[in-house]
């Protein structure tokens, strides 16, 4: 390995940049002429329109233009678009209600977009703002899943009179139900998973641009993913055709999720650009973000488990209700339905599985993927109850995770996923022993004497990164396939520029992509640059989530660097006058077989630009090549981690002693880079177990839309963290690479939970469980002895 | 943030002055709440007189018996006041954790008890150490300063100028931070000077801070243990989606034992 390659260390590339304060947000830039946008947003949770008076606004000095729905209706811009169709159980297809970039007629959760003001500044189109008259007439608010499918609840949308979009199911009803009628034991557990908001640290913004010259728009967007901002904007919303719309993703600060939707604000500043002839810039403040960025998990399940006489599982039955807000965002159909239900299986050998599953209306802020996307609801379902049965059944938690592992690969589960790779007793074995799970008992011995409690919580996560199989996606109702493209161009003195459609918004990819082209090529790693975020630069790629720019995004560089060599294989065969087959490449060198013949990478892209050597109707001169990867299968990180925390029973405070994680993620490029987004994920997931919680009230206003109410993870929360890794490498995946994004995310929720009921000796804790939940919850009797 | 005139006082009349003077006047004292409340355009005062140029206003001495802290302090100054640490050791360690870093760099102990917010720290220092809170017109006894939430006994055109802390035998501050905003979800200060002892509650009150009373007459001696039979009704005790009555009035009892511990220089 060398110091570059694959594998190594490498310090990021890109953190001279951000942290000297030169990276470059949406919000850095500004362009010539630009005027500011403001939303005026309801601050109703339900209500009907009944008129929008701007003629009092549009007095105000300096605004320029206020636009509603019925500007946005009458230039033919269309709505904002789900991109998973979701059929029910019955065949028919989800009722998806439409979903306008400026409301029409109605308002339905607080922070919904009712028109725009657009002025010379940004003080100006507040004022204006303030100062657009709207007349609502109340309607009910349906804030939880409960009100929004009680009888007789108002319809939020008339094409779902019941608030239900779909009743969705995955797996085999009948072979379950007979598992569990021969069950020894059956676990019941009920399950919220929290509603979380995702708070990149840059909120989101936008800047939108139309050149009446040539007549192109622009639009600079914190997107995680340019390419398909422009392909919905272009083919569903009609802003322009692909070729007239040119969007630019630079530095993004933080997606997780966030930002692969296609919104309302960034469709509103791209098509206004035109309307008042003016680049339009918007910049969400925090509490814009809190009211209106897509949230993220909010599930209640009801899950059940069946063990045989000998404690191997049976089978499992899951039925969950997922909120999806007011409207579906981009993706929102599919991540309570297939990024969910397929990983139900766990890291466990379960003969039957059947899920149900309800996506609701509310009246509620949008719902869509979060760092992890239906893969941590899904694992905090199965090591909930696979931590309970165990308890129940009064084994130890290893001990019953070691007789239900799988063991033999590949494994087909009863939900569509067929696990390729992996080694799940070797990561608990190690996780026990780098953890010192041995000598847990004196360590809860010594709490006690101080009157603490403490526990210890296993989770043991599996998730499908490598998203994804194009037709196979397309087969369960994506509206894309989910390839992804590269190109290397080869500059003639052999520095490379690599155009990538993955977008890097923290995760070091100008580093780790340069790592694998340096150790491929090998040159060194200055002369690899890494081009993404521009649609006008870079060729139609999808983007980055779902953990995939490893597995995929890498991969199709890989695609391409091969074509690079195989090109360059015939050039260095007429420069070293020998035969195409003879011709190696290694270490940067190409070399005839056999001799001392041979001519560095920089000496042949050289004369393939110069291409005096070969006949130019025989090869083409030149030195680029470009490549499409689209995934033979899903990957499958998976490990084990293991939380062990201490509760004050007078104040009901938990202080996370140590977390011992072991992760198998395949292959991996740089080990520095890879803990940090296991850190990362982590702290995210301790997040939502014992902090994160949207909370609306009643009458449907966000109690926590600022920082004094939405409580945060802090780094004072966190131990130091004890990172481990095994190594399976991905069969599917041409470097052996998983994806290791949204690891700690998933896992880390049920192993804090886990942990606290450890502690408390009962299973009575809801997510967060923050101070106030476990103080009450350690007011309830132990239904069990805590060192059982 | 709505526009406003800025005016920056060079002396305590001038600012009096321009208070009584200037209708929607407010007094910048460092900001940290004025100020994140003006962006979100939720106060629009039309004058701000800034008090930081008013060089009287800063500083701390020991006068006697009593620890002067003039109303233009930042916290960070007075954590690190080596007067205060060696008077009132515990008044400097609950300036120590106000707000974070940048807050007590900027935020000042006139600017706190004069907004009086139901979950500052200043206010249960006040209370329970039995401190003057002395303003360009007259003293005014803490006891009677602090009457309700963000309400004090300011008059129109009174401006606090100092804050002066009896020196006690033993003083303790235990604070249990509200998860998310880091305020005290519940603040207890218990102070001891002879044979009283005085007990504060800040973040719980639904009138804001309050003495404990009950706990106060509890101590037959001055220790943790002589408040462990005491419960805090939660009548009057503030509920909110962090903490109901109910915990919060059960961690007033851990809190003023917690303290009182402290007071001691022991851990509980």
């Amino acid at each position: 390995m060398s110091a570059t390659g694959i594998g190594a260390r490498v310090v990021r590339k890109e953190d001279h940049r951000f942290i000297t304060g030169k990276g470059r947000y949406v919000d850095d830039i500004n362009r010539p002429g630009q005027s500011h946008a403001y939303f005026v947003r309801s601050p109703h949770a339900h209500a009907t329109i009944k008129s929008v008076d701007a003629s009092e606004a549009l007095k105000k000095p300096g605004v320029l233009a206020v636009f509603t729905g019925a500007d946005i209706a009458a230039d033919k811009i269309g709505g904002l678009i789900c991109g998973w169709m979701i059929h029910s159980k019955d065949g028919s297809p989800m009722k998806a209600g439409a979903h306008p970039a400026l409301a029409q007629g109605k308002a339905r959760y607080v922070g919904d977009h009712v028109a725009v003001v657009i002025a010379e500044t940004l003080a100006q189109a507040r004022d204006g703002a303030e100062a657009v008259v709207v007349d609502y007439e109340e309607l009910p608010p349906l804030p939880d899943m409960t009100l929004a499918t009680a009888k007789g609840a108002a319809a939020i949308h008339a094409e779902a009179p019941d608030n239900i979009v779909y009743n969705w199911h995955l797996g085999d009803k009948a072979a379950t139900d007979a598992a569990f009628a021969k069950a020894k034991h059956v676990t019941k557990l009920d399950i919220v998973n929290n509603r979380l908001v995702p708070n990149a640290m840059e909120p989101r913004a936008a800047i939108g641009e139309y050149d009446d010259g040539d007549g192109v728009f622009t639009l600079y967007t914190t997107s995680q993913n340019p390419h398909v901002a422009r392909l919905v904007l272009s083919a569903f919303i009609g802003i322009a055709p692909e070729n007239k719309l040119r969007v630019i993703a630079p530095d993004v600060g933080g997606g997780f999720g966030s930002k692969i939707f296609i919104y309302a604000e960034e469709t509103i500043c791209v098509w206004a650009a035109k309307k008042v002839g003016r680049p339009v810039k918007w910049t969400a403040d925090r509490t814009e973000e809190f009211l209106a960025v897509a949230h993220g998990r909010d599930h209640l399940t009801h899950a059940e488990l069946a063990l045989d006489g000998d404690n191997r599982i049976l089978g499992m039955r899951v039925s969950t209700k997922a909120n999806l807000g007011a409207y579906l965002s981009t993706f929102a159909s599919s991540v309570p339905t297939y990024l969910y239900a397929p990983l139900l299986s766990g890291q466990y050998n379960i003969p039957s599985i059947y899920c149900e599953v309800d996506g609701v209306y509310t009246t509620t802020a949008p719902v869509d993927a979060y760092r992890g996307a239906g893969r941590p609801e899904a694992t905090y379902v199965v090591e909930r109850l696979i931590e309970v049965a165990a308890r129940e059944r009064r084994m130890d938690p290893t001990a019953f995770r070691e007789m239900n592992f799988v063991r033999q690969f590949p494994h087909q589960t009863p939900v569509i996923m067929m696990y390729d790779a992996g080694n799940y007793p070797l990561a608990l074995k190690t996780a026990m022993d780098m953890h010192d799970v041995k000598t847990f008992a004196q360590r809860r011995s010594e709490s006690e004497r101080r009157g603490k409690l403490r526990g210890l919580g296993y989770s043991a996560y599996i998730e499908a990164c490598g998203i994804a199989p194009s037709a196979a996606v397309g087969s369960l109702g994506a509206g894309v396939g989910l390839w992804e493209s590269a190109e290397v161009r080869v500059n003639p003195i052999g520095t490379v520029e690599v155009l990538t459609g993955s977008h890097a918004h923290g995760q070091g990819h100008e580093t780790t992509f340069a790592q694998v082209v340096a150790d491929r090529l090998g040159i060194p790693i200055e002369n690899v640059s890494i081009v993404h975020g521009d649609t006008d630069k870079v060729q139609m790629g999808m983007g980055t989530y779902g953990s995939r720019s490893g597995a995929v995004g890498i991969s199709a560089i890989v695609k391409a660097l091969d074509k690079v060599v195989a090109k360059g294989k015939k050039v260095a065969s007429h420069v070293l006058e020998a035969s195409e087959g003879d011709i190696e490449f290694k270490d940067g060198q190409f070399q005839v077989k056999g001799t001392d013949k041979k001519a560095g990478f920089g000496d042949i892209a050289l004369q393939a630009y110069i291409a005096h050597k070969f006949n130019g109707q025989e090869l083409e001169p030149g030195l680029k090549e470009g490549a499409f990867y689209d995934p033979t299968n899903f990957t499958f990180p998976a490990g084990v981690h293991i939380c062990e925390l201490e509760i004050d029973p007078s104040t009901g405070a938990t202080e996370i002693k140590k977390w011992t994680a072991v992760d198998d993620f395949g292959n991996v490029i740089n080990p520095m880079i890879v803990e940090g987004q296991v850190h990362g994920g982590i702290a995210q997931g301790v997040g939502q177990a014992l902090a994160e919680q949207a909370v609306y009230d009643k009458s449907g206003q966000l109690l926590t839309a600022s920082y004094m109410d939405y409580c945060m993870p802090r780094a004072d929360d966190l131990p130091s963290f004890e990172i481990g890794m095994i190594t399976t490498p991905a069969p599917s995946n041409p470097l052996g690479l998983k994806g290791c994004g949204e690891a700690g995310a998933i896992a880390a929720p049920p192993a804090v939970i886990n942990a606290i009921t450890d502690a408390l000796g009962h299973e009575d804790i809801a997510m967060p469980a923050t101070p106030q939940a476990v103080w009450r919850a350690c007011q309830k009797r132990p239904s069990r002895l805590a060192a059982e | 943030m709505y526009a406003f005139d800025y005016i920056k006082a060079t002396s305590l009349d001038q600012a009096a002055k321009l208070l009584s003077e200037k209708e929607e006047a407010k007094l910048l004292a460092g900001g940290h709440t004025l100020l994140p409340t003006m962006k979100q355009r939720l106060a629009a005062p039309g004058v701000l007189v800034d008090l930081s140029g008013v060089s009287d206003l800063r500083g701390i001495a020991r006068e006697g018996d009593a620890v002067v802290i003039g109303a233009m302090t930042p916290h960070g100054e007075v954590a690190t006041s080596a007067v205060v640490r060696a008077a009132i050791p515990s008044l400097a360690e609950l300036a120590s954790v106000i707000g974070d870093p940048a807050v007590r760099h900027r935020g000042t102990i006139g600017g706190s008890v004069a907004n009086n917010d139901p979950a500052a720290d200043y206010p249960a220092a006040c209370l329970a150490l039995g401190a003057t809170i002395v303003t360009n017109k007259r003293s005014v006894a803490a006891d009677d300063f602090f009457t309700g939430l963000f309400e004090t006994a300011l008059e129109d055109g009174e401006i606090v100028a100092k804050v002066s802390f009896p020196i006690p035998d033993k003083m303790g501050y235990a604070k249990f931070r509200n998860p998310a905003s880091r305020y005290a979800l519940v603040g207890v200060c218990v102070a001891q000077k002879g044979s009283t002892a005085r007990v504060a509650v800040t973040g719980a009150g639904s009138n804001g801070v309050f003495r404990w009373k009950e706990a106060e007459a509890a101590f037959a001696t001055f220790d943790p243990a002589s408040l462990e039979k005491l419960t805090m009704s939660p009548a009057g005790i503030n509920g909110d989606i962090h903490a109901d009555a109910e915990y919060r009035a059960h961690l007033i009892g851990v809190m003023a034992r917690r303290a009182t511990a402290k007071a001691l220089g022991k851990r509980l």
